[in-house]
């Protein structure tokens, strides 16, 4: 029988790991991700847990050693924050390359400075492009269901990618709501052991992270890319077996009271509870046609699916967490205006950014997005972004 | 769905009591959330936490802006911090005051119900020390039927372990003793 039980989310988080029954275990503490690793090292003092858990004096060496354990064919687990992501940034890269199926959490959290140390997404979008999968979580329950199944994609042999589980760093991280977890021995069934590919073994020695000379440096990147992208097929195949086995259902886009809506909100994250909030106020009480779409699949990005589901709307409104500095839009709205560049009767696409540095976005702001984006495509306005609720 | 703001300072515990309540609520069947307020908490400083409890699931994230119960773990705080702010006009603020409700009302102006407890002075009875969030707890739940006050046994006895049980002298203390006074 599944339990039901009122734990933070950060410990719900630590309870798939476990369950997950990963080998190896490499960290450095930060917050807002600092109580997952906490309870982790806990549960393998006291040998609840049989895993090497191993210390380390920064992220840096944290991504380090799970590069290490990952190629001796250890599943291998870590979670940061912000400035620890971004310490760990040269690594990140070469994961990928070598095909080692780290999961990582990421409590998401700014970026200095000025030091904040409060949710926003800047730190997965400096993350963006280093080539692991990424995935969003809006409550308690999809962290715990999300790093489940995230071992299973990352570790198909079909992918053999890293994957980070995004979680809102304090707004997820430390609150404390009901999460149903799932019994061990079903938990064993869904996700059998970890069966490497390739690993480094003194009896049949192999070579990982060889230099790419130019003849052969584009074909690995190439290569590189087209694994990620098809890793989304994958993605979807272990939702499918997830909701069939437990009843929980994942999209690697989401929609929300969306069917034939004028106007839709795209969202990410754990915001999206609050602006399905904003919806149904929206529709049930100012009877307007509005409805929400959210990213869950940030990378590899969902261009079919997320063209499905905007498809038919003459607005859409996109949130974003983060700033990318000197661009001509915020880091999801680039992608959404890419993906729908060209398409024929694409919506007008407003492009907004708020919730910075742990700022709230209430339903208020969501209802004002709405106006906002409505009136901008009414008069066709030309513009980049804007930003919520900034004092100016 | 009703919405909790803790009013204490840093080292009180106000954190620990909104997850008491939520776990509590949990084990009831029904959905909560308890959160802190997420600043750079500093013992003694002026701290809050927050709780949902709802009969169907919780999808606002923001912070309670508009609670339904404010608990004050600390009376220091009543000088300096508005614990009115934001309170429903059906709104219910609980007190750990030595003052009695109409000294209260008179000194501070409070328009709301009013409910209040010695909180300290069973604290120091029960626990040997003025920590006020176990026995704010009792006050809270007899103000507001948020959860059975037994609901709260079992996830003290978790978190306090062998000092569980005069936290739980001092909850159910705490319940008996405190006074409401409905406007």
């Amino acid at each position: 029988m599944a339990k039901r039980v009122g734990i933070e989310v950060s410990l719900a988080i630590s309870e798939a790991v476990k369950q997950a029954k990963v080998d190896a275990i490499a960290a450095y503490p930060i917050t807002p991700q600092t109580h997952i690793v906490e309870h982790l090292s806990e549960l393998v003092a006291d040998a609840e847990l049989d895993a090497a858990f191993i210390p380390v004096e920064s992220e840096h060496s944290a991504m380090s050693v799970c590069a290490g354990t990952a190629a001796a064919g250890a599943r291998t687990y870590t979670a940061t924050s912000s400035q620890g992501l971004a310490l760990m940034n040269e690594i990140l890269y070469i994961i990928p390359a070598l095909r080692l199926p780290i999961v990582m959490t990421i409590a998401n959290r700014a970026l200095s400075g000025p030091i904040s140390i409060w949710n926003d997404h800047s730190d997965i979008m400096g993350a963006r492009d280093t080539g692991w999968i990424a995935i969003f979580a809006e409550n308690g329950q999809e962290a715990y269901d999300l790093t489940l199944q995230s071992f299973k994609i990352a570790e198909d042999h079909r992918v053999l990618l890293p994957i980070s589980v995004n979680i809102d760093g304090f707004t997820l991280s430390h609150v404390i709501e009901p999460h149903e977890f799932i019994d061990q021995q079903e938990v064993d069934a869904f996700l059998p052991e970890y069966k490497p590919a390739v690993q480094l073994n003194p009896d049949q020695p192999v070579s990982m992270g060889m230099v790419g000379i130019p003849e052969v440096y584009a074909e690995a990147k190439k290569c590189q890319d087209e694994v990620l992208k098809n890793s989304e097929a994958v993605v979807k195949e272990v939702f499918r077996e997830f909701g069939e086995k437990f009843g929980r259902h994942y999209q690697v886009v989401e929609s929300y009271r969306a069917e034939g809506a004028e106007t839709l909100l795209l969202t990410m994250g754990s915001v999206s509870e609050t602006a399905m909030e904003a919806i149904d106020r929206l529709q049930d009480v100012e009877k307007r046609s509005v409805g929400l779409v959210r990213l869950r699949l940030w990378r590899p990005f969902p261009s079919a699916d997320l063209l499905k589901a905007v498809t038919g709307c003459k607005t859409l409104a996109v949130l974003d967490r983060a700033v990318s500095f000197g661009s001509p839009g915020g880091p999801v709205a680039s992608e959404v205006r890419s993906t729908l560049y060209g398409v024929d009767g694409a919506p007008y696409i407003a492009s907004f950014i708020a919730g910075l540095g742990g700022r709230d976005i209430t339903i208020a702001d969501f209802i004002s997005i709405v106006d906002q984006a409505e009136s901008m495509a009414e008069s066709n306005e030309n513009h980049q972004y804007k930003m919520i609720g900034v004092r100016e | 769905m009703i919405e909790v703001r803790v009013h204490g300072r840093g080292g009180q515990g106000g954190v620990t009591s909104a997850e008491m309540l939520a776990i509590a609520a949990i084990n009831e069947g029904k959905f909560a959330q308890a959160f802190p307020s997420f600043g750079p908490e500093r013992r003694g400083a002026p701290v809050i936490a927050f709780a949902r409890v709802s009969e169907e699931k919780i999808r606002n994230r923001t912070k309670v802006y508009t609670p339904d119960v404010v608990l004050v773990l600390d009376p220091s705080v009543l000088s300096i911090v508005d614990v009115e702010e934001g309170l429903k006009a059906d709104g219910m603020l609980v007190i750990n005051s030595a003052k009695s409700i109409a000294e209260l009302r008179r000194e501070y102006g409070f328009k709301t119900d009013l409910a209040r407890v010695d909180a300290t002075h069973i604290a120091l009875e029960e626990l040997g020390l003025p920590i006020t969030n176990t026995t704010m707890l009792g006050a809270a739940v007899k103000a507001r039927p948020l959860v059975a006050v037994d609901s709260l046994v079992g996830p003290l006895e978790h978190r306090f372990g062998r000092i569980a049980a005069k936290n739980i002298r001092a909850l159910k203390r705490a319940y008996e003793e405190t006074e409401i006074d409905f406007i």
